[in-house]
Parts: structure tokens; C-alpha cells; sequence
């Protein structure tokens, strides 16, 4: 048993949390959010430069040798830092997809320029009546002789108008929840038939409706298996839950950290209100959800290479407990600072702006809690069969 | 003991529904929860409201109260639920009026109430200060006698729609050398065309312009417009925090809440399935509305208590403290049931040309995310729900 960081890993750390200080403060974040294009290419390139983008690949993909425990490093300092930059769409899915299942072509195609930060990706896999089961698509895509035909209506695409390429979930075959008939495909987002409506999110992010109209694939656009994606996808949407409870792991440190700094500046009846007992230990809670979260996070992620089980029981778990802990620690930040806390101009609305909406991605507490109970019901209903 | 309504609480119910059928403006259907109303728009139903002479129905009846028992009352919310009206605001209508004509001389009487009754003159609260929170009494703004006028100086903030406020009422400082905070403190009616005031908006994590801080400087106010006696404002000041948290417990609209929640529930579906017929979903749905029922009759019990002479006591830290809890969970379920799109935001996102609706997701999902941010203030303001603890502890355990 070993929860020690490797010197890359630290040094990760230690990079990256520099440079969201220097060139990421919450004002600089602010320009950025408001900013026209709502994202700074100019910070995407420098994470590049630092090497952070290439760090979850293997060096024979042309990375520098970690995993999924180096996106959790990354992802718990964007948590800090409120970063809204697309790791998790470009490097943990995009970058999943084509590490796991990329064909040789499609590798050499892709990978050398996500980790050079001149390529971005999107993953549209959410659709307007699929709510967060990920088989559930209404998204077609037929064979014809010379590759597919993608049709449908991808909804609430994270990053899509920053991103020149999408990764599409879409049925080639069966009925609509099928597990079998599902493939994945590379789109470029120019193409014919593909259209967009852009629009920010309430988290200060930016995201697409995404619309197909017989768009025209090629057969090399198809990453993995014909018909046998769901397990690939369901794998990959497991290393970026999990990446998104390093950064919801971010967030509340950060959230409970100022809150308490708060309650030792703020005087009524005559004394800060850090003294007030009450409060003490309402914030006691959240710095317990905090340490818990952090467990969960290294637990799930640590076993993200597990069997498929034992992995999606892992991740659903954290993904649970982190969402419950994201609420309350984002809720209690806002009420002990009071009226300050509702205000805009202060940053801790914005970490509990962000905590609220990371429960909503890749599955709620209520899916995850569900997804978990069917995995642990499941081998006693086949034992009793 | 009875639950039943008598046949003339039926026929009041008909006579309330039928006229807001007839008459609720148009123009305001449908907008109940969009944010971002003209000043108009907040006081059309009110104006309405105003000529009928139903638009203070708690006041006593010389002063233009409808005379309606608690019953009645709270038929006439429910039937205002039903169509999510805009109700009057409670600056005017629950907080300084009843203040006036309780404590203020009949001129104030004269002067004041019949605007705040047509809605004509629109009122706000000048109570918190950036340093004078929970601790409300610890406030630093003053008035110094200046021959017949007090010139205040200070700085107020949260100040709910100051931007839209033709008259304010302001707790200052009168005596700094008093022995306690709470005393020295007067209660005083401020035309907010005053010069020296400033009003500057605090945009809250919703997105949204509600509240403001107001900057007094050199305000030269008539010493007529202080309500009752100098340096005894706390006084009229706690009556009337007692009457805002009375009706802060917003029963009706949070049963309204609950099925708009049903309906959207309803609506979504998950697998295939409504999310409404989602065994873990509908319970928590369920959860609420037992909470609401408990809440609801515990708001019933005290307007009995209040119809036979008791006045709003500690006991309204109740319904401050389950009406905001509920309030929340309200919108946190909405917010968790429309899913994928509690994510996208409206505000400024260029609109379609043909209507003014924002084009992305269901409807009912736009105001989903925002809800939920703004109304986690509802357990920070009117006292928060620390300090209505701390009431309940101190005046009804006597601890």
C-alpha cells in the first residue's frame, strides 16, 4: 500500500498550482469567462509547453509515461483554480479513446497534437431524452458502402465551441438502449451537416447543441468496434468521473479553506464568528467531507484498471459520495459567509457554482447510487439463479 | 378542533379565484418564475390589487385591511399560487406599513399608507450594513440633529430593490453614547430622491441585479419622517422583523412549487421511464411534501394563535427556519431533475429573433440552476436560520 505521489507527480503539482497562481487568479479567470471565446488558448499552450497535456500517456503513445493518477493530479489543481480549460474533454476522453482503442493511423493522426495543444476535442454523448444513461441514444449513425451516416441532436457539449473535433456516441444498430449497436466516431465539427448552438454555462464553462444532419463519415472515422463501443465508452466515462472528482476534490478544499479564513476575519457580537460553535462545527463537517472525498478519489481512481466491476462499483461509489459532499460543502460555504457568499464579486459562490454542476455530469448522485446497487444485486441475483 | 371550510370559506375561495381570473394582468402570466421584471411588471397586479382594496389584507380595517380571518387569508394565497401572481412586494404592504400604523403619528399615517396600499410608491428595507449583519444592532450609520432635519451618514447593503425604491426606512444611530447597541437607534422614512444617496448594484451568483448597497451622504432628512420616539427605533424595528418572518414561510407557493417539480418529473424520463415514476426520485418528491404538510399546519396553528390576539412571537422563527429549508430542497430537486440542462445559462444569450425564449432545452429547465443559486439566501437574510435558532433558544427553551 503506498498513497505517496511519484517526483513526476509532484512535479505536476508543483507546475501546475504555479501557474494557475501566476497566470490564473480569479480576476485573470473572470476576464476569461466573460471573454468572447470564454477560454484562453494562450493558457491551453502553456500547459502544453509544461508538458502537463502529454502526462497521462504512455511514452510510446509519445506521453510521458503516467496514467490516470496524473489526471487526478491535474484535475484536483484545476479544481483549485476554477479552471475552465477542456483537460477532461480533449486529454481524458478524446486522449482515452484513442489510447485504448485508437487504430495505429488514428494515433499517429491525433495524439501528437492533443498533447502539443493545437487539437481540441469535445465529447457529445449526452442527448436531450437519455438523461445520463449512456446507451440510451436516440443519435444514429447507418453504414453505407463507403462508411456512416450520422444523424441526431447531441445535447450540453462541454467545450464543443472551443473544439475542432468530436467524439460521437451514436446507434449503428439495435433498439434504442441496446447495450449492443453502439460505435463511436471522430467528427470534425466543420463538416457538412454538422451545426452548432453556443451558449455558456451557468459555471462560467461553454457548451454546444450539437446537431448531425446526414453527416458524411468515412470508415476510418470509427474508433474501436462496430456495434461494440458501450464497453469502451463506459470505460473511458469512468476515467473522466473520476477526474472530475479530483477537481470537485479541488474545489472544496479550496471552498472550506476560505470559508474558514472568513469566519476568523468576520466580527459580530463583538468576536469573529469562527468562534461561534455552531459554525465550528459545520465547518469541522465540511473539512470531514473534504478528507473523504479525497479518499474516494484515490480509491476510484486507483482502481480504474480493475476488472469492470470492481471498477464501476468504485467509481459510482465516489461519484456518489462526492456529489453529496460537494453540496454540502458548497452549501455550507455560501451560509457562513453569509450575504457575501450570494455575491458574484467574491470567488467562494463561484466554487459552490461549480460543485452544483459537477453532481450533474457523468451521472448524479441518484444514477451512480443506482448503477452501484444493481453491481452489488447483480452476482446475488445470478448466484440464486 | 375542525379542517373542514365552512361554506363561507368555499364561497370566498370562488369569489378570490374568479376575480384573479378576470383580472390578473395578462401581460404577467406565465412570468411568476422569470427573474429580471420591470418595475412595472412587479407592481401591476398590486395596482390592481390596490383599486379592489385587497391589496393589504393583514392591515387592520380603518387602515384599509380587508378584515379577512386567518382562513381567509391563506385561501387568498393559495388562489394566488394557482397562477404564480407577482404578488405586492413586502417593503411596503408587511414591513413599514404595519410599523406606521401601529407607531407613526397620523400625518405619517395620512401620508404614507395610502401609497403603499395602491402601490403607487414603492418601498425598501435600510436595515444591514456591510459590518451590521446577524448582528443587526451593532449598526454604524447615523442621523445627527441638524435644527428640524437629521443628517445621516453612513452605508447600507443588501437592500432589496433599492434601484426601483421611491422611499426607504432606515435604522440609524441617534445617540452613539447609549449604554447597549440597541438603544439610540431611530426608525426613519428616507425619500430616496434625497441628495447623497447613492444606489449601487450587487450582482448575486445567479446572475441576477436584486439587491444593492446604499451609500448615505449628508442626507438631509425632515426629523417628521422618524417614526415614534427617538432612540426607541429597535423596538420598531423587532415588530417588524417578526412580521417579515411570518410571511416568509411561503406555504402556498411552495406546494404550487411541488407540482410544477411533479410535472417536470413528470416530463423527463429516465430509461424510458418518467423520472416521476423513479422509485428514489418520487420518495424524495414525496419527503418534501410531508415536510411542507408539517410546515403548513404548524403555519395554520399560529395564525389561530394569532387571530385570538397573539401576536407573531418566537414561534415565527419556525417557519423562517422550515419555510426556507423547504424553499431550497424545492429548487434543489428541480435543479437535479432537468438533468443535463440546469447547465445552461440564459443571461445574455442572443435570443431567437421570433420570441423572446432562450432556445436551448425545455423551458422549465432555464431557471433551474438559477433558482437553486439564489435562493440559498434565503437562510441568510430576515435573520438567518442561526440567529432564528438562537431566538428559539433564548424565548421558548429560555436557555
Amino acid at each position: 500500500m503506498d498513497f505517496n505521489f511519484t517526483e513526476e507527480q509532484t512535479m505536476i503539482r508543483d507546475s501546475l498550482s504555479r501557474l494557475i497562481r501566476e497566470k490564473y487568479d480569479f480576476d485573470t479567470r473572470r476576464g476569461v469567462v466573460q471573454s468572447e471565446a470564454g477560454w484562453s488558448p494562450e493558457f491551453w499552450a502553456q500547459l502544453a509547453e509544461l508538458g502537463l497535456l502529454m502526462a497521462p500517456f504512455s511514452e510510446e503513445d509519445g506521453g510521458l509515461g503516467g496514467g490516470a493518477i496524473d489526471a487526478m493530479v491535474v484535475m484536483e489543481e484545476f479544481g483549485k483554480g476554477l479552471v475552465v480549460e477542456p483537460y477532461i474533454p480533449t486529454i481524458v476522453c478524446a486522449g482515452g479513446f484513442l489510447k485504448h482503442a485508437g487504430s495505429a493511423a488514428q494515433k499517429e493522426e491525433y495524439l501528437a497534437s492533443i498533447m502539443g495543444g493545437e487539437t481540441v476535442f469535445a465529447f457529445a454523448y449526452a442527448e436531450p431524452r437519455g438523461r445520463y444513461n449512456l446507451a440510451d441514444l436516440e443519435t444514429t449513425a447507418k453504414a453505407n458502402g463507403a462508411g456512416y451516416t450520422l444523424s441526431g441532436h447531441k445535447a450540453v457539449v462541454i467545450g464543443a465551441p472551443w473544439a475542432s473535433k468530436l467524439i460521437v456516441t451514436a446507434r449503428t444498430s439495435g433498439d434504442r438502449r441496446d447495450r449492443g449497436g453502439i460505435s463511436l466516431f471522430i467528427v470534425d465539427k466543420d463538416a457538412p451537416g454538422v451545426t452548432t448552438r453556443d451558449y455558456p454555462t451557468v459555471d462560467g464553462r461553454r457548451a454546444s447543441e450539437v446537431y448531425f444532419e446526414n453527416v458524411a463519415l468515412g470508415a476510418d472515422a470509427l474508433i474501436g468496434d462496430a456495434d461494440g463501443a458501450l464497453p469502451l465508452i463506459e470505460r473511458v466515462a469512468d476515467e473522466a468521473t473520476a477526474a472530475l472528482c479530483a477537481e470537485a476534490v479541488g474545489a472544496m478544499g479550496v471552498a472550506h479553506a476560505q470559508t474558514v479564513e472568513y469566519s476568523r476575519q468576520r466580527k459580530q457580537f463583538g468576536t469573529a464568528i469562527g468562534k461561534f460553535q455552531v459554525l465550528q462545527h459545520r465547518m469541522v463537517d465540511m473539512f470531514m467531507e473534504h478528507e473523504q472525498s479525497i479518499s474516494m478519489t484515490y480509491m476510484a481512481t486507483l482502481k480504474l484498471g480493475d476488472d469492470t466491476v470492481e471498477r464501476q462499483k468504485a467509481v459510482s461509489a465516489a461519484k456518489v459520495r462526492i456529489g453529496q459532499a460537494g453540496r454540502f460543502v458548497g452549501q455550507s460555504a455560501i451560509q457562513i459567509h453569509g450575504g457575501m457568499g450570494m455575491t458574484e464579486e467574491l470567488a467562494v459562490g463561484h466554487y459552490f457554482k461549480r460543485l452544483t454542476m459537477i453532481d450533474s455530469e457523468l451521472g448524479n448522485v441518484d444514477h451512480h447510487m443506482r448503477r452501484y446497487t444493481e453491481l452489488g444485486v447483480a452476482p446475488l441475483q445470478a448466484a440464486a439463479e | 378542533m375542525n379542517l373542514e371550510f365552512s361554506p363561507e370559506e368555499t364561497a370566498f375561495r370562488n369569489e378570490a379565484r374568479t376575480f384573479i381570473e378576470e383580472n390578473y394582468p395578462d401581460e404577467l402570466r406565465g412570468s411568476g418564475g422569470r427573474e429580471d421584471l420591470s418595475r412595472e411588471h412587479m407592481l401591476a397586479w398590486h395596482k390592481v390589487l390596490g383599486k379592489k382594496g385587497w391589496s393589504v389584507p393583514a392591515w387592520p380595517v380603518e387602515y384599509g385591511g380587508t378584515g379577512w380571518n386567518a382562513t381567509q387569508r391563506y385561501i387568498w394565497s393559495e388562489e394566488n399560487a394557482r397562477v404564480d401572481s407577482i404578488m405586492p412586494l413586502p417593503f411596503g404592504v408587511s414591513m413599514v406599513g404595519p410599523v406606521i400604523y401601529t407607531f407613526g403619528s397620523q400625518e405619517q399615517k395620512d401620508r404614507f399608507l395610502p401609497g403603499i396600499r395602491s402601490g403607487e410608491e414603492w418601498w425598501c428595507q435600510g436595515y444591514s450594513e456591510p459590518g451590521a449583519g446577524s448582528d443587526l444592532a451593532s449598526l454604524k450609520t447615523t442621523a445627527v440633529r441638524d435644527g428640524d432635519h437629521y443628517v445621516i451618514n453612513g452605508q447600507k447593503t443588501w437592500t432589496t430593490l433599492a434601484q426601483h425604491a421611491d422611499w426607504g426606512f432606515f435604522l440609524c444611530r441617534t445617540d452613539p453614547t447609549a449604554a447597549k447597541p440597541q438603544e439610540g437607534i431611530s426608525f426613519i422614512l428616507v425619500d430616496m430622491t434625497t441628495p447623497g444617496i447613492e444606489v449601487r448594484p450587487i450582482i448575486t451568483i445567479d446572475g441576477g441585479h436584486e439587491v444593492n448597497e446604499v451609500w448615505l451622504t449628508d442626507v438631509r432628512v425632515p426629523v417628521e419622517n422618524r417614526v415614534g420616539k427617538e432612540n426607541e427605533g429597535w423596538t420598531y424595528a423587532k415588530f417588524l422583523l417578526a412580521h417579515e418572518r411570518s410571511g416568509i414561510a411561503g406555504v402556498a407557493r411552495s406546494k404550487r412549487g411541488i407540482e410544477k417539480l411533479r410535472n417536470i418529473a413528470a416530463t423527463e424520463v429516465v430509461d424510458g421511464q418518467p423520472l416521476l415514476q423513479d422509485d428514489t426520485f418520487s420518495r424524495k418528491v414525496s419527503q418534501l411534501e410531508i415536510d411542507l404538510t408539517a410546515l403548513e399546519f404548524t403555519e395554520l396553528r399560529t395564525l389561530a394563535g394569532e387571530a385570538q390576539g397573539k401576536g407573531p412571537g418566537p414561534e415565527s422563527s419556525i417557519l423562517k427556519v422550515k419555510g426556507t429549508e423547504i424553499q431550497q430542497r424545492l429548487t434543489e430537486l428541480t435543479l437535479e431533475a432537468v438533468g443535463h440542462y440546469g447547465q445552461p445559462y440564459y443571461r445574455g444569450f442572443p435570443q431567437d429573433a421570433q420570441s423572446n425564449a432562450f432556445p436551448i432545452g425545455p423551458d422549465y429547465a432555464h431557471a433551474s440552476a438559477p433558482g437553486y443559486f439564489n435562493m440559498r439566501k434565503t437562510s441568510i437574510y430576515g435573520g438567518s436560520n442561526e440567529i432564528q435558532r438562537n431566538i428559539i433558544t433564548k424565548m421558548i427553551l429560555g436557555l
